[in-house]
């Protein structure tokens, strides 16, 4: 399909659920909506937990954090107990102690982040039971997150944000499930794979090759990993793998359903303070970085490989075709990679390693920008929140009035959390990058030399920080070292940023609203937006420019001129 | 507001007009060489580690001193030189700031001259005791020629004070036992007559004492804001430790050996040392400004909250209005002239000394040229008694009355005469236009009507619709009934009044804004305005008020002049944007820092980055220093802004953020380009790289 035509389908399509789903999400979160009642009460009573019982931030934490921990070692359990559970045709052994550690951390934290191949370390039974479930679950976190942080600035007075087990539970199920149920079908029609019946053998005749093809319950767990923006695939090659995104509808659907979520969120959080237009402006400030990212990444797979140019290929028509699919083409790749690294899912059809150094720069500074634009599911809005608060706190002192937003007054306890969340994933990603390319252990996972490898090993680790969980490939991350490592990198780039984002919700619902006049700055305006770009930018350019200028800049450099 | 006895001698100088506060030039070298010294004895640790920018510099001071001796160089030293500027520049401007008011405390400790007091003893007798031995609760004597030794309240007496010491208005005010007058200053000089005063004043804990310190900075403390900017700026610098030392491991990785020298420079050059160097100094500069303006805020705090208030409420007499209604217009009724009216008022008014009758003498002589005249022998004032409401003149067989129309009325049927039908609508559309009228008689007959005005104050239109563009309601407090107050309150161009208010109804009104959300502010000057002046977030108390008045409230205005209420909340709003521009050039001008030393760090092993090396700096060595020199001379060239603050308009508020990001972002940007090339070429030229 041409570009252009996807691009204006896309928006036309993100419009109407940004209106219809963004309200519905509202409902759901404000308790307006019951018809799965029947289905609620019961699990409420499974999990001891009275649903009209709010919580305090502390404790609102608290079950988060309680509820993560179990979950982690739950799949770690199932992991390396999977040889001797049920649910395993193709008798796939024990996983690896770092490995569980590493990927019951990644699904629990909506990373996703895989350091092995899907459908061969995987049994059915862990596919399901154990990640399955974890798109949902930790899909429906964030959003809970994200949700408790907005109560957080519309409540007055108050010192509880909400429930989280009943957040959780109506996530899931008013809003994931269905949604991934219908689309499942349309995936199924279009031919992703759907069967309990294991691996096929094919004896090939004619070639004389006998071959093994992984199958499995695939098609089910292919919505919710983009819907729930985890990216996770069951076969080593994501998207790319016919089985998992069988034709240029499934891309297209794909695509739609990563940045369905994220998107409406801006309009539930608009509809749950009163005022749409608040909700515009932050969507304004992701749309224009996104058009921004994917315009320059476009562009410069359009223009070819480098690599290739510099050995004297004069015309590259179809634009860096190294390591894209020939179903999709330059473009829609680029647009699956793009709208992937910048919505924390890091599902890919194309390889992130073969990309120009200007195209792999902008999937690489896409996250390192805090992945708003527009983000995880809930993450995303919680995590731009966040800049808003520090851009309303920079213009209000520019306007010389105490800043507020949204009536609520950001003092001194609001600017440390702020702060502390916005610092937590740089500090990380930096941290543990500056590690790996000092030890000997993390610079054996590089594949390339030089820039390139510098790369991979920057990518790695700000893939993780963001809780993206894409891979620039090319690492070797199943070593003890990337395990640990990377596990680190997400739990902090995940619960790091959540406890204090909880807090904010809590010290801000306690707060009193202050009246707005015309002194008072106002953030539902273009200049609002400029401004919370202009912070987003300030603060991911400032700490990841010295980084990114020695990976992928210099690459490019040595390669020619930046375009 | 103050009464005045006499009218004593004009001030004798501007600067004592201006009382405590001289207003010094911002590179007076009293102030400036002293702070010199000031500024290398602060490079105490104990001190720098209260500000968290400055002290990561002064670390990073060490940490290149010791590599400049481990392996001495040029470039090295020049570096440790330059980061040590750095950090006694930001000393500097603090030692500038505070030096401005360590001049004033100094001028206000020579007035606290060692006073000695007249103690009263229980027995009656008296006691001479040292002014600074006196407890809360003693009596003390003042006669004329006495200095007041200590704040306190007048229980027996009344005397004429003289406040300059304190408010620089050199014309005496009368204190007196009993009610809204009855509070006296340590320090003032009492002129006539005898007071007894109970102290109220803690030793050291004078009105005076706490100016002192409060002038001086002494008992400064951070302010809500700028904790929170604090907080803010901490984690600007704590996110580039790990930046910066990544870049070893970096380096390393890329085969290039790196610099701890220039590491330490890129660290120093990205925190945001502009505003970290500056942001005491806006703050003591502040209130600083405050006091240049004769008014002294108790608390930083409340100079925020006056920036941040959305109701103002004004007392309408004196603020709004001129003190005393004046005599506009001569109404007359019936088949008289307007200038025999005018004749017959000036006539009534002669002998009325209150400032009414003098503005109708005067209103008389503007219109029609009528002079004061001689008056025969034969005349009798009559005054005005509370019983009659009345005054006039009998002369010349004549019996001339002026006074409220009811009284007049009486007074002419009385006298047989008719009152003429169209007197009363004068007086009722004259009372419904908020003005009060006065009825002018001749004998039996009435000749018309004065209207007396109560005149708005010159120039508190405009000023209120600048309110009006900051958001800022203004609401009009008066006693008067709702139609006269509302005739008023649309003439000066208030958006709200309160009629007939009674302290009640003034709390009331405050917890109603209040509870929207709304942070009010207000004037007071009596007792009953106490409760009130607690109750709001900012309380300004008329110095000539009350000591319950001055406790409630949160500043006090030693010239006792409501209208100033308006430059408070100017300056609160200007400290904050002074602020938050110096945040944001801080941080754009990291931009064009990389840009200079990034390339420097690597070009060795990366000569493709000298792409990036856009201002085409000499060489490694030359972009490094000229940045860090940049980083430290940019501190003391807006030491003058940080000073004056930022320049303030009524503007609505998109309007002023889109200027100040516009100076202060883009200009950010794009200034540290020009500065760091022109350092670069300096730099150059003179070989020293």
């Amino acid at each position: 399909m041409n570009f252009f035509l996807t691009i204006l389908l896309l928006v036309a399509c993100l419009a109407l659920t940004w209106r219809f789903l963004g309200s519905y999400m509202a409902a759901v979160y404000e308790g307006r909506v019951s018809f799965l009642g029947w289905l609620e009460r019961p699990t409420y009573r499974l999990l001891g937990v009275d649903p009209q019982r709010e919580q305090s931030w502390q404790r609102y934490a608290g079950a988060l954090i309680v509820y993560s921990g179990v979950a982690i070692l739950l799949l770690y359990g199932m992991f390396r107990l999977q040889g001797s559970l049920p649910g395993n045709p193709a008798h796939l052994g024990a996983v690896a102690p770092a490995l569980s550690w590493n990927t019951a951390v990644s699904f629990v934290t909506n990373t996703n982040w895989q350091n092995y191949s899907g459908e061969s370390t995987m049994s059915y039974l862990s596919q399901m039971g154990a990640l399955a479930v974890q798109n949902f679950v930790s899909a429906s976190v964030g959003i809970a997150v994200a949700i408790a942080l907005v109560r957080g600035l519309v409540r007055r007075e108050s010192s509880t944000i909400g429930n989280f087990w009943v957040d959780l539970v109506r996530g899931i199920y008013y809003v994931l499930l269905p949604i991934s149920i219908v689309f499942a079908v349309i995936f199924v029609a279009e031919g992703a794979i759907q069967t309990l019946a294991g691996p096929v053998s094919v004896h090939d005749a004619l070639n004389g090759v006998h071959q093994v093809i992984p199958r499995g319950p695939f098609a089910s767990q292919e919505v919710i990993k983009q819907l729930g923006t985890n990216g996770g695939g069951s076969y080593n090659a994501n998207g790319a793998m016919p089985f998992e995104n069988p034709t240029g509808l499934t891309n297209f659907i794909s695509v739609f359903l990563i940045l369905t979520i994220p998107i409406s969120l801006t309009y539930t959080f608009g509809k749950m303070v009163g005022n749409v237009r608040q909700g515009v402006a932050l969507l304004a400030a992701m749309t224009i970085l996104f058009g921004v990212w994917l315009g320059v990444a476009t562009y410069a797979e359009s223009q070819g490989n480098p690599a290739v140019a510099a050995a004297g290929v004069k015309h590259q028509p179809g634009g860096n075709m190294e390591g894209k699919e020939s179903r999709f083409g330059y473009s829609q790749s680029t647009l699956y990679n793009i709208v992937s690294t910048q919505t924390s899912t890091g599902s890919v059809d194309s390889a992130n390693d073969s990309y120009t150094p200007i195209g792999g720069m902008m999937l690489l500074s896409g996250m390192m920008l805090g992945e708003v634009t527009p983000g995880g599911v809930g993450s995303g809005l919680y995590t731009i929140l966040v800049f808003a608060i520090i851009a309303v706190f920079l213009g209000g002192l520019m306007v010389g009035r105490t800043p507020e937003y949204l009536g609520k007054k950001i003092q001194s306890r609001e600017v440390k959390l702020a702060a502390l969340a916005a610092l937590v994933m740089p500090i990380t990603v930096i941290v543990l990058t500056a590690i790996a390319s000092a030890l000997p252990a993390g610079r054996a996972g590089a594949l390339n030399a030089g820039p390139h490898g510098f790369t991979e090993i920057l990518y790695a680790f700000t893939s993780q920080g963001n809780n993206n969980g894409s891979a620039f490939a090319g690492l070797n991350g199943n070593t003890a070292f990337y395990n640990i490592s990377g596990a680190i990198a997400m739990l902090l780039g995940r619960f790091a940023i959540i406890v204090p984002v909880l807090a904010l919700a809590g010290v801000l619902a306690g707060k009193q609203v202050v009246a707005a006049s015309a002194g008072t700055f106002r953030t539902d305006t273009p200049l609002f937006t400029g401004l919370v770009i202009g912070v987003i930018i300030i603060i991911g350019a400032l700490t990841f420019f010295p980084a990114v200028s020695l990976g992928p800049i210099v690459e490019q450099l040595i390669h020619g001129r930046f375009f | 507001m103050d009464r005045v006895v006499a009218a004593g001698p004009a001030p004798k100088s501007k600067e004592l007009a201006r009382g405590v506060a001289r207003s010094r030039g911002l590179f007076d070298p009293e102030i400036i060489v002293p702070a010199a010294g000031q500024a290398f004895k602060k490079l105490d640790p104990r001190v720098q580690v209260r500000n968290p920018v400055m002290f990561v510099v002064l670390v990073g001071t060490v940490v290149t001193l010791v590599e400049s001796i481990v392996h001495p160089g040029l470039f090295d030293w020049s570096i440790t030189g330059w980061l040590f500027l750095t950090v006694v520049f930001a000393n500097f401007a603090e030692a500038v700031a505070e030096g401005r008011g360590r001049a004033q405390a100094d001028t206000l400790r020579k007035m606290r001259s060692e006073t000695e007091a007249r103690k009263l003893l229980p027995g009656r007798g008296e006691e001479r005791v040292p002014a600074a031995s006196l407890a809360k609760g003693d009596l003390v004597v003042c006669e004329a020629g006495d200095l007041v030794p200590s704040d306190g309240e007048i229980i027996e007496g009344i005397a004429s004070v003289d406040e300059s010491a304190i408010t620089g208005e050199s014309a005496p005010v009368i204190r007196e036992s009993g009610g809204d007058r009855s509070a006296v200053t340590g320090g003032t000089k009492v002129l006539s007559d005898r007071i007894v005063v109970q102290i109220t004043a803690e030793r050291g804990q004078t009105f005076m004492d706490r100016m002192i310190s409060l002038v001086e900075g002494a008992s400064r403390q951070k302010t809500p804001n700028e904790i929170a900017l604090t907080i803010l700026l901490a984690a600007l610098t704590i996110i580039f430790l790990p930046v910066v030392v990544a870049l070893e491991p970096f380096g390393h990785y890329a085969g290039a050996n790196v610099s701890v020298v220039i590491l330490v420079a890129l660290l120093v050059c990205l925190i945001p040392t502009t505003i970290g160097a500056l942001l005491s100094a806006i703050g003591i500069a502040g209130m600083d400004r405050l006091v240049q303006r004769n008014v002294l805020a108790m608390s930083g705090r409340a100079v925020e909250a006056a920036g941040d208030t959305q109701t103002l409420l004004l007392d309408k007499t004196g603020t709004i209005t001129l003190g005393n209604r004046m005599a506009s217009r001569f109404i007359p009724v019936g088949d008289t002239g307007e200038e025999e009216l005018a004749d017959a008022s000036q006539l009534a008014s002669l002998a009325d000394e209150t400032p009414e009758g003098r503005s109708v003498v005067v209103l008389a002589k503007e219109r029609f040229n009528i002079r004061e005249r001689e008056l025969g022998a034969e005349h009798l004032f009559i005054p005005f008694t509370a019983t009659t409401r009345m005054s006039g003149l009998d002369f010349d067989g004549r019996k001339i009355r002026k006074g409220a129309a009811e009284a007049v009325k009486r007074w002419v049927v009385e006298q047989g005469g008719a009152v003429p039908p169209d007197l009363d609508t004068i007086v009722e559309s004259t009372s419904r236009a908020g003005s009060t009228p006065l009825a002018v008689a001749d004998g039996s007959k009435i000749l018309g009507v004065i209207e007396l005005k109560d005149v708005v104050k010159e120039g508190i239109r405009e000023r209120f619709d600048q309110m009006r563009s900051l958001g800022i309601r203004t609401v009009m407090i008066t006693g008067d009934n709702p139609l006269t107050a509302a005739a008023i309150a649309s003439e000066a161009g208030v958006d709200d009044f309160l009629a007939e208010a009674t302290p009640q109804a003034k709390l009331a009104l405050i917890k109603h804004e209040q509870e929207g959300g709304k942070l009010v502010a207000m004037t007071g000057d009596g007792t009953n305005d106490a409760p009130a002046l607690a109750q709001a977030d900012v309380g300004v108390a008329m110095n000539s008020g009350t000591t319950a008045a001055k406790e409630a409230g949160n500043m006090v205005d030693l010239d006792s002049n409501p209208t100033k209420l308006l430059d408070i909340v100017e300056i609160g709003k200007q400290l904050l944007i002074t602020r938050g521009a110096l945040t944001t050039f801080s941080i754009a001008n990291d931009v064009a820092k990389y840009f200079a030393i990034i390339p420097a760090l690597f070009v060795a092993a990366y000569p493709q980055l000298k792409a990036l090396n856009i201002m085409g700096l000499h060489s490694p060595t030359s972009a490094v220093l000229s940045a860090v020199i940049f980083n430290a001379l940019v501190i003391i060239a807006l030491i003058p802004l940080a000073l004056r603050g930022v320049r303030f308009r009524a503007m609505s508020a998109a309007q002023i953020l889109r200027r100040n990001v516009l100076i202060y972002g883009v200009g950010g940007l794009i200034a540290p380009f020009a500065f760091i090339k022109l350092i670069d070429l300096f730099l150059t030229a003179v070989r020293w790289y």
